[in-house]
């Protein structure tokens, strides 16, 4: 049942590769895995609706940048560990040659004014996305109470009182998920 | 950190970026607040103002918002530096990703895993929180940094379909409106 969504004769590496890879170089102010969804489902049919679906839903719960987990995953359905290594490969080499490339645009260009306040404007703004982002989730957080806990206590932790990371995640997470654990039939 | 040689620049990219791969639960947006401590205050690559400047680059670019480790690579150690922290940031937690999506849907929609879900969750959205404050704190905006980032949630929550660069666009246009008002 799990082999369902792998076609009978699935694509070849260098055409997965030429997908991802436009996606990566295309996808600019984010929306990737939305993007990825689209190819793999609609465009080319290499997957079906849900099983890319349950791959968002493990992007998320995962660590690391959800489009880079989303396409781990789709690529391991795809053709295994080397469509995976393909796809994720394909996916950054674009993005990081270009990101790179406008980092030193800017360098040379930075004494301008109007570029200061352009890179001072798009990173409030992007600060408005990833604040839009948390009250999505908080919303999702606040109605039950050992979530909202953990939730506020991450930020206390991190944001205020600056806390080193690592050991604030390795402490929190397991107390957070133990709070939630189903115990016997159905947690309330 | 020039006199440093390219080697010891890398490996300390790796120290930093590696471990953070593996805890950034919720996306990279959820480790921005201790990627900024550890690339200013603590191994002192770059300053507050490049780290705002290099946050605003990689989310102009294509490609995840977390390529900010990207550019703090290349800022640090030229394109050796760039390269390097990227496998450093997406590697590890690609590992890990393809690990269990060999046992995912074995294990699809059993209890667990929807605790899994809900107990990680808030802790993403902690994390996102601290890295907003942490942005915010930095730059050069001040209130009015504050009060644009207010507009753009309040603005996407009113219509979720507005495309992010129509959103970056607006940021970037009204920090040069009130460059000229304040002449």
């Amino acid at each position: 049942m799990t082999d369902a969504a792998i076609p009978k004769s699935p694509p070849s590496l260098p055409l997965m590769a030429r997908v991802f890879f436009w996606i990566g170089v295309l996808s600019f102010g984010g929306g990737l895995s939305g993007w990825i969804h689209r190819q793999v489902v609609q465009q080319y049919g290499w997957m079906d609706n849900d099983d890319v679906l349950s791959g968002i839903a493990l992007a998320q719960v995962l660590p690391g940048a959800n489009v880079t987990n989303l396409c781990v995953y789709v690529g391991y359905r795809i053709r295994g560990t080397a469509g995976a290594a393909t796809s994720l490969i394909a996916l950054l080499a674009g993005p990081t040659v270009i990101c790179v490339l406008i980092a030193m645009a800017y360098h040379l260009l930075q004494d301008y004014p109007v570029l200061q306040a352009c890179v001072d404007g798009v990173a409030a703004a992007a600060v408005g996305l990833n604040l839009r982002l948390g009250i999505v989730g908080a919303q999702r957080v606040m109605p039950r109470i050992a979530p909202t806990i953990a939730m506020i206590a991450t930020f206390l932790a991190v944001g205020v009182f600056e806390w080193p990371l690592v050991p604030v995640v390795l402490v929190i997470a397991p107390l957070s998920v133990a709070a939630v654990w189903p115990r016997g039939a159905r947690d309330a | 950190m020039r006199e440093d040689s390219t080697f010891s620049l890398y490996m300390s990219l790796l120290a930093v970026f590696v471990p953070f791969s593996l805890v950034a639960i919720g996306g990279g947006g959820s480790i921005f607040a201790p990627i900024q401590r550890e690339a200013v205050d603590v191994q002192h690559w770059i300053t507050g103002r490049e780290f705002v400047e290099l946050f605003a680059i990689a989310r102009v670019s294509p490609g995840p918002g977390s390529m900010l480790a990207t550019v703090i690579g290349w800022k640090v150690a030229g394109w050796g530096g760039a390269l390097v922290a990227t496998v450093a940031l997406f590697l590890p937690s690609s590992i890990v990703c393809l690990g269990v999506a060999q046992v995912w849907n074995r294990y699809r929609g059993r209890d667990w895993h929807k605790a899994l879900e809900t107990g990680l969750a808030p802790i993403g959205t902690g994390l996102m929180f601290a890295g907003v404050v942490a942005i915010l704190k930095l730059g050069h905006g001040g209130p009015f940094a504050w009060a644009l980032a207010g507009v753009v949630a309040v603005i996407l929550t009113w219509r979720p379909k507005t495309h992010p660069f129509a959103v970056l666009l607006i940021g970037a246009v009204a920090f040069n409106v009130q460059l000229l008002l304040a002449r």
